[in-house]
This record gives C-alpha cells, sequence and structure tokens, in this order.
C-alpha cells in the first residue's frame, strides 16, 4: 500500500432523527439535496476535489441506500487501485461485536483501516454538511502551525452560538478553550465539525479515550477537550463561504430554497468545483406547451404540464397540467397529478399526489406527533407514500412512509396531524 | 441475446449535415439536449443483450471516441469482450483507409474471427430509434434466413430522403424480392435501416469473396449482388425511426422530440445511456418563459424558449427568445438576441441585441466556437 500524506474519515453514521420521515430509511448522508445529489455528495466532492482520493466512509444507520449509492466511487472518479472509498461499518470481533457508539470510537474501531496507508494527517468529516471547501488549504494552514490539530471554524450569529462547540482563540487561531453549546458563548466561531489531526498523535488519544470507560467517545466531548487539556497545540481555520446544518426539517428546506435564488449564496454550476453524483440515466427534461416554471431547479426525466415556482424537481418528476407546485421540494420519480396544488412541503420519492388534492394549507400549527420535528409550517410526505384524489392537507402534517389511500380515515387532513402506515405510531 | 455480437459503421462522411458533421462523424452528432446519434443503437444492442461491439469509424472520429471512451456508460467496459473502436491502420495487406463498408469489415476480420458468438448485428450508428434486436433475431432464425434487413415503412419520411436510402419490395413471406441502394425513383416506401443479421461464418466467407474481386460495398457488392443466392429476409420494424442523414431530417428529428408519443418511444421503456457530464439541475430564473421544450441539466434559462431543444450548460439571458431552434453545449443567447428557426453548434455565443432566422425547411446552422 502506498503511503497517503491525507486520508479522509467521514463519519455518515447519523440517523438524523430530526429529519423525520425523510431519515425513515435512510441515513442522514443519503438523504436527497438539490434537485440530484445526495448529503454526503458535498463532502465526497470536497475530498476530490482537494486531491484526497482515499476516504473512509463510517456508517452503522440504514446503510443500503448509502452503499448503493456510493459503489466503488466511480462517480467521485474515486474507483482507484490504491486508496478510494471504502465503506466501513461496524462488524463482529472474535469475542464480541459492538455498534460505534461515539464519532471517536467509530474512527477508534478503524485504526487498522487508517494504518493500512499510515498517513501524516487524517481529515475527520462529517457526511450531513451541505458547503465547499478546499481542504489541501486548510492542510497547509495545519502545517504552517505546526499544529497537533485543526479545527475549521465558520463565524455564526452570535443568538445561534449555544447550538454549536465554539472555539474561544488567540487572534492568529490558537484555540485556548473549546466549549461544548455554551449557555453565553463566548465567541461566534463555531466548529464545522471538519479536524485535521496528526495522525500518531490522534491514534494515541483514541486508544487513551477508549479505555476511560465513562467518556461519550465523542470528538467534540472528550478527543478535543482533552487535547487541549494537555497543552496540545490546537489551530482554529477560518472558513467562510457557504455552510449549512441540513438537519433539521427547516434547515434542510431553506438551504434547499438557498438554491433557487438568482445569485444563489452556493453555486452548484461552479466548473472549477464540480459536484458529482451518480447520474440517473433519463433524457433531459420536457416543459410542456401549458407549462410555467420559475425560480426553480429542474433534474433530468421529468415532465412538466403545471406550474413550477421557487421549487425545485428532482430526477424523473411528472407534473400534470393544472398542477401547481409552489416553495417545495420534489424527489425523484414522483407524480403530481392533475390540478393538485402544493405549498411548501417536502415530497419523497416515488410518491404519488392524487388529483384535485391540496397540500399545505391553513393555519399554522405544529405537529402534535412529533412537535419537535415539524413546526415550520412544512409538511412531509415519506416515500412511496399514495396520496388519494381530493385530499386536503394542512401544514406541519407527516405523511408517513408507504401511506396508501386505504390509511386515511378522511379526506380532510388538518395541520399538526399525521397520517400513519395502518394507522401505527411506530 | 448472447449469441450476439454488434458490429456499428460509422465511417462516411455526412455532406448533406453540412457545418454540423465538418468536425465530427455523423453518429457523434448531438441529439435531443444530452445524446450523441450512436447512443441510440448502442443502448439498443446493451438492452437487447448485446456484450461484444465494434465500432468501425474512419471519418473526423475523434469526437467518437471521445464520446464512447471505454464504453464505461454503456456498461461495455469488460474483461472480455466490450467494446472495441476500429479507425483505419496500415500494414503489409492494408491500404489504410477503408474502402467501403465491406472493406471496412474486411480489414477488422481478425475481430470476427476471434469472437465466439454464432450472430452479427450489424447496425448504422446515425440513426434515432429504440428497440430491442430479440424479435428480429428470432425471426432470422425461424425463417433460416442468410440475411436479415430491417426496413420500416417510411410514409412519414419526405420523399426526396427515400433517394438516400436502400429501398426494398418483399413478398409475402418477407423474403426481398427487390433491393434498390439509393434509387432516384424509388419502386415502394419500404426503407431499409441499414440493419443486418447474419451468421458471423457466413459474412466472414462473404466479406473474403467480395474484397478478393475487389469489391468493397457491403449493400452494393453483397446484397444487391446476392440478392438471389443468398436466402434474405426483410424484418418490419414499426416504431419511431429517423437517420440524421441530413440538416432537414436532423432538425426535424429533433423538433419531433418534443411530441410526447415519439419521446415516450424513444425513452419509455428503454434505458439510452450516454456520456454523463456531471452539471447540475437546470435552473430558471423569475423571468423564464418556457414552453414546450426540452432543456438539459446546467441550462440557466432568464428568457423566452419556445418548441426549441436545448442542450446541456445552454445560458438564455433576459429579454432574449429562442424559438424553433437547437442550441448546443454550452452556447449563450445574450440579452434581448433573438434566435429563430436555428441550429447553433457547440460554444457560439449569439451578442446581445442580435437576431438570427432561418426558415422551417431550411433552418441556419452556426458552426462551433463562433461569436456572431
Amino acid at each position: 500500500m502506498n503511503k497517503k500524506e491525507m486520508i479522509a474519515l467521514l463519519l455518515a453514521g447519523g440517523q438524523g432523527s430530526r429529519l423525520g420521515v425523510l431519515t425513515k430509511n435512510v441515513a442522514k448522508p443519503a438523504v436527497l439535496y438539490g434537485g440530484k445529489y445526495r448529503i454526503i455528495d458535498f463532502s465526497l466532492s470536497n475530498c476530490i476535489n482537494s486531491g484526497i482520493d482515499t476516504v473512509g466512509v463510517l456508517t452503522q444507520y440504514q446503510p443500503l441506500k448509502l452503499n448503493s449509492h456510493i459503489g466503488i466511487g466511480k462517480p467521485w472518479d474515486m474507483d482507484r487501485i490504491d486508496g478510494g472509498v471504502t465503506i466501513l461499518s461496524p462488524y463482529l470481533k472474535a469475542e464480541s461485536g459492538e455498534w460505534f457508539k461515539g464519532t471517536a470510537n467509530a474512527v477508534y474501531q478503524n485504526i487498522h483501516y487508517v494504518d493500512r496507508y499510515s498517513p501524516e494527517y487524517v481529515i475527520i468529516l462529517s457526511g450531513d454538511h451541505i458547503y465547499k471547501m478546499d481542504y489541501s488549504k486548510m492542510l497547509d494552514f495545519h502545517k504552517e502551525n505546526k499544529a497537533d490539530a485543526t479545527i475549521s471554524v465558520i463565524n455564526v450569529p452570535y443568538e445561534e452560538a449555544s447550538r454549536y462547540g465554539i472555539m474561544n482563540c488567540h487572534d492568529n487561531g490558537n484555540i485556548y478553550e473549546f466549549e461544548e453549546k455554551p449557555k453565553n458563548p463566548k465567541s461566534t466561531l463555531a466548529s464545522m465539525g471538519v479536524y485535521i489531526f496528526n495522525w500518531l498523535t490522534l491514534r494515541e488519544y483514541l486508544i487513551k479515550d477508549n479505555e476511560c470507560p465513562d467518556s461519550d467517545n465523542d470528538f467534540g466531548k472528550n478527543i478535543i477537550p482533552s487535547m487541549l487539556k494537555d497543552g496540545k497545540s490546537m489551530w482554529a481555520y477560518q472558513f467562510s463561504g457557504y455552510w449549512r446544518d441540513v438537519g433539521t426539517i427547516q434547515a434542510f428546506w431553506e438551504s434547499n430554497m438557498d438554491l433557487v435564488g438568482r445569485v444563489p449564496p452556493f453555486n452548484l454550476f461552479d466548473a472549477d468545483w464540480k459536484i458529482y453524483t451518480p447520474n440517473p440515466v433519463k433524457p433531459a427534461h420536457y416543459i410542456g406547451p401549458s407549462a410555467c416554471v420559475k425560480k426553480s431547479m429542474i433534474a433530468e426525466g421529468c415532465t412538466i404540464y403545471g406550474t413550477v415556482i421557487n421549487s425545485i424537481l428532482f430526477p424523473g418528476v411528472l407534473v400534470e397540467e393544472g398542477a401547481v407546485i409552489q416553495d417545495s421540494i420534489v424527489m425523484s420519480n414522483s407524480k403530481i397529478c392533475k390540478n393538485v396544488s402544493i405549498n411548501k412541503s417536502i415530497i419523497s420519492e416515488l410518491v404519488t399526489i392524487g388529483a384535485n388534492s391540496r397540500l399545505g394549507e391553513g393555519a399554522d400549527i405544529q405537529n402534535e406527533f412529533k412537535p419537535s420535528i415539524y413546526n415550520s409550517g412544512i409538511t412531509v410526505v415519506g416515500e412511496q407514500a399514495n396520496i388519494p384524489d381530493s385530499a386536503i392537507i394542512g401544514k406541519n402534517v407527516m405523511i408517513d412512509v408507504g401511506v396508501g389511500p386505504e390509511d386515511f380515515d378522511s379526506l380532510f387532513i388538518e395541520s399538526g396531524k399525521s397520517v400513519f402506515k395502518g394507522g401505527v405510531i411506530e | 441475446m448472447k449469441n450476439v455480437m454488434g458490429i456499428i459503421l460509422s465511417g462516411g462522411r455526412s455532406t448533406k449535415l453540412k457545418e454540423l458533421s465538418t468536425m465530427r462523424s455523423s453518429p457523434a452528432v448531438p441529439v435531443g439536449g444530452k445524446y450523441r446519434a450512436v447512443d441510440f443503437v448502442l443502448s439498443n444492442m446493451v438492452n437487447s443483450g448485446i456484450r461484444n461491439v465494434g465500432v468501425i469509424t474512419q471519418y473526423s472520429f475523434r469526437s467518437l471516441m471521445d464520446h464512447l471512451g471505454s464504453g464505461k456508460e454503456w456498461d461495455l467496459d469488460r474483461k472480455t469482450d466490450g467494446l472495441f473502436i476500429f479507425p483505419p491502420f496500415l500494414s503489409d495487406d492494408n491500404s489504410g483507409w477503408y474502402r467501403g463498408t465491406a472493406d471496412s469489415m474486411y480489414n477488422n476480420l481478425t475481430f470476427l474471427k476471434r469472437s465466439n458468438e454464432e450472430y452479427v448485428l450489424i447496425s448504422q450508428g446515425n440513426c434515432v430509434y429504440t428497440t430491442t434486436f430479440d424479435d428480429m433475431l428470432r425471426q432470422h432464425k425461424e425463417t433460416e434466413a442468410d440475411i436479415t434487413i430491417a426496413y420500416r415503412e417510411m410514409n412519414d419520411v419526405p420523399i426526396e430522403e427515400l433517394s438516400n436510402m436502400g429501398i426494398l419490395q418483399v413478398a409475402e413471406d418477407q423474403r426481398v424480392i427487390d433491393f434498390q441502394e439509393k434509387p432516384i425513383h424509388p419502386n415502394s416506401l419500404l426503407g431499409s435501416l441499414g440493419t443486418y443479421i447474419i451468421k458471423r461464418e457466413l459474412l466472414m466467407s462473404l466479406l473474403e469473396e467480395c474484397v478478393a474481386h475487389g469489391y468493397y460495398d457491403f449493400v452494393l457488392d453483397i446484397l444487391v449482388k446476392m440478392l438471389h443466392k443468398l436466402k434474405i429476409y426483410g424484418y418490419k420494424f414499426n416504431g419511431y425511426w429517423r437517420s440524421v442523414s441530413s440538416v432537414q431530417m436532423y432538425y426535424r428529428c429533433n423538433m419531433e422530440l418534443l411530441k410526447p408519443e415519439v419521446s415516450n418511444d424513444l425513452f419509455g421503456s428503454a434505458k439510452i445511456f450516454t456520456k454523463v457530464k456531471d452539471e447540475a439541475p437546470a435552473k430558471f430564473n423569475e423571468e423564464a418563459e418556457v414552453r414546450n421544450s426540452i432543456v438539459a441539466d446546467g441550462c440557466i434559462i432568464e428568457g423566452t424558449v419556445e418548441n426549441s431543444v436545448l442542450f446541456r450548460g445552454v445560458t438564455v439571458k433576459k429579454g432574449a427568445v429562442v424559438k424553433d431552434s437547437i442550441v448546443m453545449q454550452e452556447s449563450i443567447i445574450e440579452e434581448n438576441a433573438t434566435l429563430n428557426y436555428a441550429i447553433l453548434d457547440k460554444n457560439v455565443i449569439l451578442s446581445k441585441g442580435r437576431c438570427l432566422k432561418g426558415e422551417e425547411t431550411w433552418p441556419i446552422i452556426i458552426g462551433k466556437n463562433v461569436m456572431v
């Protein structure tokens, strides 16, 4: 095995429960985003665009779609003889098997994977953020400072700072304090969950951390604080581009909507920093004679006879005549029948919305079943759901994966209600 | 169809495609927003289960080779068999340029010898249609034909185009009783699709015999001459089919893709594979007015687009109007420019306020990399 200067470990394990029904069958990094991508495409594309060709993807939750999406890494040019992309899932060892307990534990369990490449540095990434970043510049910064660890940070508004891990550092970027979700943040430099470590140093800390029984085995909670305590050379690398954690329904919807502006803050059309993903085998999309499409992104294989405004359509969506889609996201191969009206909703893959139905109408009442998830006025329809003709569905409504017309007691679903498959709450 | 190998003939120069074929052979002509003509026959072969395909080429084949690459996109990057590209070459026995279709296959006889399949499917690379060849092979076996020629009733093709085709007459049992190559006065509407099934061994011996006598054309020197010596049958194809062999046919074919029944025939049940470009989904801004058009990935549209086909990465700026036109990859229509009955090749820039207008029967063509 050739020695690599730096390899990447991509933490793609999270269930992302705050994305509700969108992550019922897939891990958060595999959730569809931006008309043709999955969230993990951004980190993977950053890697290859930064010259990192060896990436270990650590995953354990609902891996099927993630595995089939990544495959042998061909779309990212990572089908390499030496290195490339490797999916690392938990496995049974001689004595016992264990799931990844925390982010640090996930890396600990794959120390031998990293050792194969004996890298100088490892970069730890999370697979659930939308951003474009040249990691090679961060590595230069790490080397210049002779750092043990470099953490990339972004300036967030003061009122949001308490949601993040906050770095307190000297003017030159040297970190002297780290606070995880502080009530009264001293700075607004939030950790983006992107870390570069000297591998041998990190290796030592991972082993030490694993021996500590009361540790959460987490980078933010354990590894970074204990390195700081030991006086290691820790640096903050300031990033100033578009960066979004799309971990909630609202953030996910907003970040998608960011893409349809005239000059979007996040540019997918950048020829020098392409975002790669497996391309669908579908013809270019067709806009019919009666269609009206404005402020929207439309992917290949769509057929549009209705009206689409301020929305994002994934490959293979059919919008029949008279249908109006506004402020919404419609994922792959869904069918929107005649005269349907959809407002501020997220429609998952392979959904059928029956003729004359209306979604996202009425008062903004938070969801009764999961108020902490569905509370921003967005109605979410799970994959393969089939909504009957003439249904009227309110705001903050959750329609479960695979729901059929038989699961509807009434055609009128008030705001804040949910429809479950077989009427059973899981 | 494991027992069939494919040969795609993509050699000749298509002068009737004018500027569209000065830099590329006709199978590499872009069609339908994201494809090249050769994608259709290649996908048809792959969808039929053919795994061993040779593409014989000689005219401006750079873009064709670039497009086909290792055959990855068609799942033809295989350890055994897969995709082979055969440009002309010099050796002790070969003079280089292929002197005709039979000569081009004869020059690559080694490919035929080294393959194991019992049958060969020979096809043209510049036709837009979707099919699988299973049914044709079944008929070929049932009739115990030496050669089966796919044909189609060309009642939707202008009469003058018929004189660019092979025209055949078939008996009730489908046996071909007459074959006219590019006749001035066609005596039927049955046009050959340039697609043949023949046993590999028979093909090799026919080619050897033909070239030994100094004849080089598969159609004229084998099909037509041996029409009554060999058992040649016709196979009737009923679907949508166009050969993009002239500017008029090229324009017409692209415009026909706007009809749902045509695009359904081509893309409804089969996957048509092509080289991917990793573009973002097309973006429509607030002022966009798009009707009855095909728009590929990577386009950014702020103007009006009607009855048109836009290839990948086309920009239509504010106030610009594109009507009844074909605009290829990465071209830019600047503010308030107007396009009507036009074909813009790749990387064309139509400057602010400019107006280009052709006729439906005579669309104006702007060659690659031109700024108007």
